[in-house]
């Protein structure tokens, strides 16, 4: 493994700050990390304009890289293209069930998909209670078989 | 007016009226009339913040003075604020706020669409996140004018008299300045006396399916864009200020 590939593996491990879950690479959140002489360049982009959380990841891949050696680190933040939830991976889509949350859409289905399955039982009688839950990429729904609400990570496109 | 001069005015008007209506929304937190609600306006001025904040920065960039997004937001007086009066306005009852929030996120979905193709590359970064929460906000708020409207006798009573009270501050929206009608020319921002049929229609259509009728123009002021503000605003600036004037430099 050369050292840009090390360095790019350390980056991909920090965790989201809202769902530890899951790594900023299973979110799409990562856009790229590459060496610049002795600086490691990380390039990040905002789910939504106003997520807190960018701060925290930022300061996250900081500390990682500085933990690990590597003194001169600059994370820049990448707007375009905007993000979207086809930039969660397969990794990231079983990791989110895993946690009780049900994953977006798949990339090239229909954004407000006729069945979200319950992440526990894996009913598809499930119904929206609200467009907002925890977060703002997520909506809270409720399973009609076994009752549970759940979030619903939303597909943004 | 150079061309930087020209896109740092337009993204601070922007970014004002992002600033400042999300400043109005935070307003509601934990005094929403339902929990699911307290969530959805606070969310809807976390996007606001979060644009504004993109806005601001580039604003600071293009005027090239050194001024960073909190430069911009907690140390200008009242007269240097670009924004429009409408997002200024008191909250008053949640119908107002609804009301409020239909006819600018309204407005600023076709704004924001107009923007996709700007000749300024951060704004058209900017409006290409903006627009899918945007979209947001203006389903919400038609949802609301909807249930609110075509609901009970005093929900529709005070939801017709919002919509009244806030229906003057529309036309500043629509206004053309030298600024607006250079950067339409110049490919910088949309037109937006171009966008008015379009919000005519839409806002229309809500107003009707809500039951509403349609106010009568009446008066428009106008001097937002100026730095001519309603009287709420400078105890709105003096809330948002006070920390940051008073404690400068202030870090946790």
């Amino acid at each position: 493994m050369d050292a840009a590939e090390r360095v790019r593996l350390l980056v991909a491990g920090v965790a989201d700050p809202e769902i530890p879950a899951l790594t900023i690479e299973d979110l799409g959140i990562l856009r790229g990390v590459r060496l610049d002489g002795d600086t490691v360049v990380v390039e990040i982009t905002p789910t939504y304009s106003g997520c807190p959380a960018l701060a925290a990841i930022r300061a996250d891949v900081e500390r990682r890289l500085h933990e690990h050696g590597h003194a001169e680190v600059e994370v820049r933040a990448v707007l375009s293209p905007a993000w979207t939830t086809d930039r969660i991976t397969d990794r990231g889509r079983r990791r989110l069930a895993a946690q009780g949350i049900a994953p977006p859409p798949p990339p090239g289905t229909a954004v407000e998909p006729s069945a979200v399955p319950c992440p526990q039982c894996g009913s598809a009688h499930t119904e929206l209670l609200s467009r907002c839950a925890a977060t703002p990429c997520q909506a809270l729904r409720r399973c009609g078989a076994c009752l549970e609400p759940f979030p619903h990570f939303r597909a943004h496109r | 007016m150079t061309e930087a001069q020209l896109r740092a005015a337009c993204a601070l008007r922007l970014g004002d009226d992002g600033l400042i209506l999300s400043h109005r929304l935070a307003e509601w937190s934990s005094l929403a009339p339902e929990l699911e609600e307290d969530v959805a306006l606070t969310n809807i001025a976390l996007d606001l913040l979060g644009q504004a904040r993109m806005l601001l920065t580039h604003a600071g960039e293009l005027e090239g003075r050194g001024r960073d997004e909190d430069g911009l937001a907690y140390l200008r007086d009242e007269r240097e604020f670009v924004n429009c009066l409408l997002v200024e306005q008191q909250n008053g009852d949640f119908a107002v706020t609804i009301a409020r929030q239909l006819l600018y996120s309204t407005h600023q979905l076709g704004l924001l669409e107009g923007l996709l193709g700007s000749t300024d590359p951060t704004l058209a970064a900017v409006a290409a996140k903006a627009v899918k929460e945007v979209a947001y906000h203006r389903d919400h708020a038609a949802g609301w004018t909807l249930r609110l409207g075509d609901g009970t006798e005093e929900s529709h009573r005070r939801m017709q008299s919002a919509v009244e009270r806030m229906w003057p501050y529309a036309a500043e929206l629509f206004e053309s300045d030298d600024v607006v009608r250079r950067a339409a020319a110049a490919g910088v921002a949309p037109d937006p006396a171009a966008l008015r049929p379009a919000w005519d229609a839409a806002v229309g259509a809500v107003l009707v399916e809500a039951t509403l009728s349609r106010p009568q123009a009446s008066w428009a002021p106008s001097g937002g864009r100026r730095g001519l503000h309603t009287e709420c605003f400078g105890r709105l600036l003096a809330e948002m200020q006070h920390l940051h004037r008073s404690h400068a430099g202030a870090r946790w």
